[in-house]
């Protein structure tokens, strides 16, 4: 042993100064790789499967719930179950024998007519992990992320409408905003006349609005608002919610109306994400019309 | 006030290797929540004020490469830059590691202004490398030191009490 240093009676190892200035040193080397050329993301990916059990985590007695709940599901309820789905899915075929009847004619129109062809959807499957236990936020995890390509903006439907829009996407997970979060909108049309509509969300779990509405428009109870696609995020033509309540009061000149959504918005387990949406054309620029404005002000 | 007198004897109680990689990992789960706007902002770093107890309680188990180990784990859950929490919880793991003696001396209340120090000083670590990177500071994100210098006296009292019940269940 080297008797020139301070005898310690117990090896601590380095003292906490070299330690600091190592790990220090470190980490600012592993910064500067990482925000410069990013060769840390398989590292990243792999521990990151060690981090992420741990939000699952919070979800595992829901998931032994359910699960105790399927295993002791009787024959008799299976039975049920499978001859609803049965007839559902006769039904269904018919509709679907119609539609591609229907998608054929509407290429076809669509060819004479020289518009541009509706894009096919392409949908993934994906099942809810957890909700957000926030009274403010009307949001959701599902267990899809940057791993199957899922992508900030991208819509996701259950069998019966528009569930919400994506977020934020985690590696393994990602966040989707339900249409009922307060002043989410989506543009809507009325599916009875075509009256296009903006629909936002109220704040609370089953109701929606819809806002500037003149006292004189042609919209009835139990009016179908399917989106209308004019944004470019969310596909036209699917159902979104229905009119259930419509106050008109000559004081204002605005009716409230009040919507309800098709879709199970904190129902169900599985959900779909859509995907492939066309690309619209780049919204031109405003400049000439600023500097008209321009030329126009000093006097 | 049992709990606020100064910790002499308490710091010196044994503490098994569960709790502490327990309280670690409950820590990374309550900072995994996903918190959104005002809240993300107000949310005090769970991990950070765990390592800290853990640095000026236990200094010899629970140390600066440890506390390196566990940023890079924050930086995977967070998928913030490789090294951003590591560099934030080692000079955190460094200035409890050199404060532990002075917290000895001091009751909770007294303590709360050093540990809101050290805190302050990991927030900027952290707030520093973002604004060098990105090129901006988010401002209310130092309103997280706040609440995690308040969570030190809850947080300080639970655990006293789970080493407490350990010690009587040992003897």
């Amino acid at each position: 042993m080297d008797n020139t240093q301070s005898f310690q009676f117990f090896n601590r190892g380095p003292s906490p100064a070299v330690r600091l200035v190592f790990f220090v040193v470190l980490s600012l080397l592993l910064l500067f790789i990482d925000a410069r050329y990013r060769y840390l993301e398989s590292t990243r990916s792999a521990l990151s499967v060690l981090v992420s059990p741990i939000p699952r985590l919070a979800t595992l007695p829901g998931v032994l719930w359910q699960q105790a709940g399927d295993f002791f599901t009787t024959q008799h309820n299976l039975v049920e179950d499978n001859q609803s789905l049965h007839q559902r899915h006769e039904r269904d075929a018919a509709q679907l024998l119609q539609l591609q009847a229907l998608q054929q004619e509407n290429r076809q129109l669509r060819n004479l007519l020289a518009l541009p062809q509706r894009g096919e959807l392409t949908t993934q499957s994906a099942e809810i992990v957890y909700a957000e236990r926030d009274v403010f936020k009307r949001k959701m995890l599902i267990d899809k992320g940057a791993n199957a390509n899922v992508l900030i903006g991208q819509v996701v439907m259950d069998d019966a409408g528009i569930v919400g829009q994506i977020t934020r996407v985690y590696p393994w997970l990602a966040e989707v905003t339900l249409i009922t979060e307060k002043d989410h909108a989506v543009p809507v049309q009325v599916l009875r006349n075509g009256l296009r509509t903006i629909l936002f969300g109220a704040g609370d779990t089953s109701h929606l609005s819809l806002r500037y509405m003149p006292v004189s428009s042609d919209i009835q109870n139990g009016d179908q608002l399917v989106t209308s696609g004019i944004d470019g995020i969310y596909p036209p033509g699917i159902p979104v919610a229905k009119v259930v309540k419509i106050e008109r009061d000559a004081a204002y000149p605005f009716a409230r109306v009040t919507c309800l959504p098709v879709a199970g918005v904190d129902k169900h387990r599985h959900l779909l994400i859509l995907s492939g949406l066309p690309k619209l054309p780049e919204r031109p620029e405003e400049k000439p019309a600023a500097q008209n404005m321009k030329t126009k002000l000093p006097k | 006030m049992p709990y606020l007198a100064p910790v002499h004897p308490e710091i010196q109680r044994p503490v098994s290797t569960s709790l502490i990689v327990f309280s670690v990992l409950l820590a990374l789960f309550l900072n995994g929540l996903p918190w959104e706007g005002i809240w993300l902002m107000l949310r005090p770093d769970f991990v950070a004020v765990v390592m800290l107890y853990w640095c000026t309680h236990k200094p010899l188990r629970v140390g600066i490469g440890l506390s390196w180990a566990v940023g890079i784990l924050a930086d995977v859950a967070d998928a913030s830059l490789f090294g951003q929490h590591a560099l934030a919880y080692t000079l955190l793991a460094f200035g409890g590691v050199m404060l532990h003696h002075r917290l000895k001396m001091f009751d909770l209340r007294q303590q709360t202004t050093q540990v809101f120090g050290i805190l302050a000083l990991t927030y900027a670590a952290y707030a520093l490398v973002h604004w060098q990177v990105n090129g901006y500071v988010v401002w209310p994100y130092f309103l997280g030191c706040l609440t995690s210098t308040l969570l030190w006296v809850p947080l300080s009292i639970m655990f006293q009490a789970a080493r407490r019940m350990r010690v009587d269940r040992d003897h």
